[in-house]
């Protein structure tokens, strides 16, 4: 492909545009630059594209762009050197190419600025009034399908019970595992300092059992089921699937919400307990073989010391989180709009706001379990 | 409409093709050459292959065997470079329009010229409202999202970038399909007339007898997992094949025909 030229002669009254090479649109840019730093004075044009070898829309568009804006400034212009298919082309294309610049380019600066933190704000009490009228009707459909248990879809909560429970035994009882390990280990060096080391079982418990156990496993299953609740539903939205299902008369959240939503309440607890034992039993074998506390004294220090509140206190919490990563994924679910990016961006804000209030839930209990002395 | 034989010349010629999904043979020895220049209609019942006929000469179905050329070119064993430089030569409007739903109809047209081409943003932009206003979109479905518009317009919008690059061929499938008639004639006119403008070859699959009568200069046949019969429209009443007498003899055929002539 040889880059097309443009060469300008003043011949007498005629200004003679000579285009050359091939003005096809790959390679359209320099020749586009100086058809657009041609003037003329009013008078006679001439457009020459007799040593041009190739033609396309892009360089058809070109002598067209040229061809308007010199005969706006007052001169007549002439084409020559067209093939009819040439000229056909730039008939089709002069019909398409009067359009204006644009060129819109966002507000800049400060008043535009303050706008849109406001309109951020305005935005941000707008959702959380959504999110909690979500949050009520979510509520309603699972009483209601309590109350009218023929109601409730059974097949889809077992396999939602599968996916988000079941799946995720796994990698919540690593996690438990190794949060028992490295608190065993940690607590160790700092106690080995006291000749204390036989609290270890006392750090590890109370810790695990109340918070750690818990809290790790509602961020992973907000990180696991969260995200999958959001993507999965946020994707039936863009395919209309939502839509049809209203269409039918199916109640969306009825139907996709609330066995979701259902069996993260049944299986988050469940889950939690399973990362509270596999801590215990990784924090045991470190202590084990670490402190030298045998399995036998970490039972009997276990019984003595820690109350079963503790464990009650970390699972009373499992299913308030449970209804938040449920409720949130599936709110941002609804909020997706069309694009496949906005699913995306939906299943981040998701993860990211659910894990959060699960941290803020979990400060709330705290607070609220020291004050009612347990 | 069709030349004589002699000064043809094959812009696409496939031979020996087979296409197999598992124990499923889709295309059998396949051959199908597309002319320069021509309008070609590929029908074929639901399960044929149509699609996947278009998705392998586009290289996005790797065929168990056989050969395609395009342009001259072996797509299936020529170097990346060269298939690279090859795949600009056309032009792919998918069935559901497979518009970047990111981005907005002017972006999804820029976006080949973006990646492919080294040209200033302004003549971009200004060839991207060109190639939407020759589809017969409005200049306000510019700054639309994929999202916001109706299905004709999506279609359109993907032949808009389909055409970017000013392709030699370009693959259309179903183009029609969901659009209504009024809606599917003007598409119909719209490709014959840029066909026409441009000088395309349009390579396009569809069930829609209408667009096959109205622009298609051949119609290519596909059943028994290869192309059955190929020829002008016009020769496929004769052909004695059950599906094909169905096809093109049935009542919606006649009535295609019967608008054709009558117009």
């Amino acid at each position: 492909m040889t880059v097309p030229s443009l060469t300008v002669e003043d011949i007498q009254d005629t200004l003679s545009v000579r285009f050359a090479g091939d003005m096809r649109t790959a390679v359209l840019d320099a020749v586009a630059r100086q058809a657009g730093g041609v003037s003329a004075k009013t008078g006679r044009v001439m457009l020459d594209l007799s040593n041009v070898s190739a033609f396309d829309t892009g360089g058809a568009w070109v002598v067209v762009s040229l061809r308007q804006r010199l005969e706006t400034g007052g001169a007549t212009v002439e084409l020559k050197g067209l093939s009819p298919a040439w000229a056909a082309l730039v008939e089709t294309v002069g019909e398409y190419a009067d359009n204006p610049d644009s060129d819109e380019a966002p507000p800049r600066g400060f008043v535009p600025w303050v706008e849109s933190i406001g309109a951020g704000t305005v935005g941000a009490w707008a959702n959380t009034v959504s999110i909690l009228g979500f949050f009520g009707l979510t509520l309603h459909r699972m009483a209601r399908a309590l109350l009218m248990p023929w109601r409730l879809r059974w097949a889809p909560l077992v396999k939602q019970m599968e996916e988000v429970g079941l799946k995720a035994i796994p990698i919540v009882a690593l996690m438990g595992f190794l949060i028992g390990v490295v608190l065993a280990f940690q607590g160790a060096v700092q106690l080995r300092q006291f000749g204390a080391e036989v609290f270890v079982v006392d750090l590890i418990s109370i810790s695990i059992l109340r918070e750690l156990g818990i809290l790790l496993t509602s961020i992973i299953v907000a990180g696991r089921s969260g995200s999958a609740f959001t993507a999965s539903i946020g994707s039936m939205k863009v395919q209309e699937e939502i839509d049809a299902m209203r269409a039918l008369g199916l109640d969306p959240v009825e139907v996709l919400v609330v066995p979701r939503t259902l069996a993260l309440l049944i299986m988050l607890p469940l889950l939690g307990f399973i990362a509270d034992m596999a801590g215990l039993l990784g924090g045991a074998l470190m202590s084990w073989i670490n402190l030298g506390v045998s399995p036998g004294m970490f039972v009997t220090r276990l019984q003595e010391t820690t109350d079963i509140w503790h464990l009650a206190v970390g699972l009373i919490k499992a299913p308030f989180f449970a209804m938040v990563i449920g409720v949130i994924a599936c709110w941002h679910a609804m909020q997706v709009r069309g694009s496949a990016q906005s699913v995306g961006q939906s299943t981040t804000a998701s993860v990211v706001q659910s894990i959060f209030a699960v941290i803020a839930i979990d400060a709330l209990f705290s607070i609220f379990f020291s004050e009612i002395g347990v | 409409m069709t030349k004589p034989q002699q000064d043809r010349e094959a812009i696409i010629r496939v031979r020996g093709l087979k296409n197999q999904f598992g124990k499923q043979v889709v295309h059998e020895n396949l051959d199908l050459d597309v002319w320069k220049g021509e309008v070609l209609g590929v029908v074929g019942g639901s399960g044929t292959g149509k699609s996947v006929l278009l998705r392998t000469i586009v290289g996005l179905n790797t065929p168990a065997a056989g050969s395609i050329e395009v342009l001259g070119v072996d797509v299936l064993r020529a170097p990346d470079q060269e298939r690279m430089e090859i795949s600009r030569s056309w032009g792919v409007a998918f069935q559901n329009g497979a518009l970047f739903s990111s981005l907005t109809v002017l972006q999804n047209v820029m976006a080949p010229m973006r990646e492919h081409l080294n040209l200033s943003d302004s003549l971009m932009r200004h060839l991207g409202e060109l190639k939407i206003g020759l589809v017969g979109l409005p200049q306000f479905a510019c700054t639309k999202f994929p999202s916001e518009l109706s299905g004709g317009m999506v279609k359109r919008a993907a032949l808009a970038r389909a055409l970017t690059l000013d392709p030699a061929i370009v693959f259309l499938d179903e183009p029609t399909a969901g659009l209504d008639p009024i809606g599917a004639a003007a598409y119909d006119d719209l490709i014959g007339e840029l066909q026409q403008a441009l000088g395309l070859t349009v390579f396009m699959v569809t069930h829609d007898l209408d667009s096959l009568y109205a622009i298609c200069d051949r119609v290519a046949v596909l059943a028994e997992k290869r192309v059955l019969v190929e020829g002008p429209i016009g020769d496929m009443n004769a052909v004695d094949h059950p599906w094909v007498q169905e096809y093109f003899t049935g009542p919606r055929a006649r009535a295609a025909q019967h608008k054709v002539r009558s117009c």
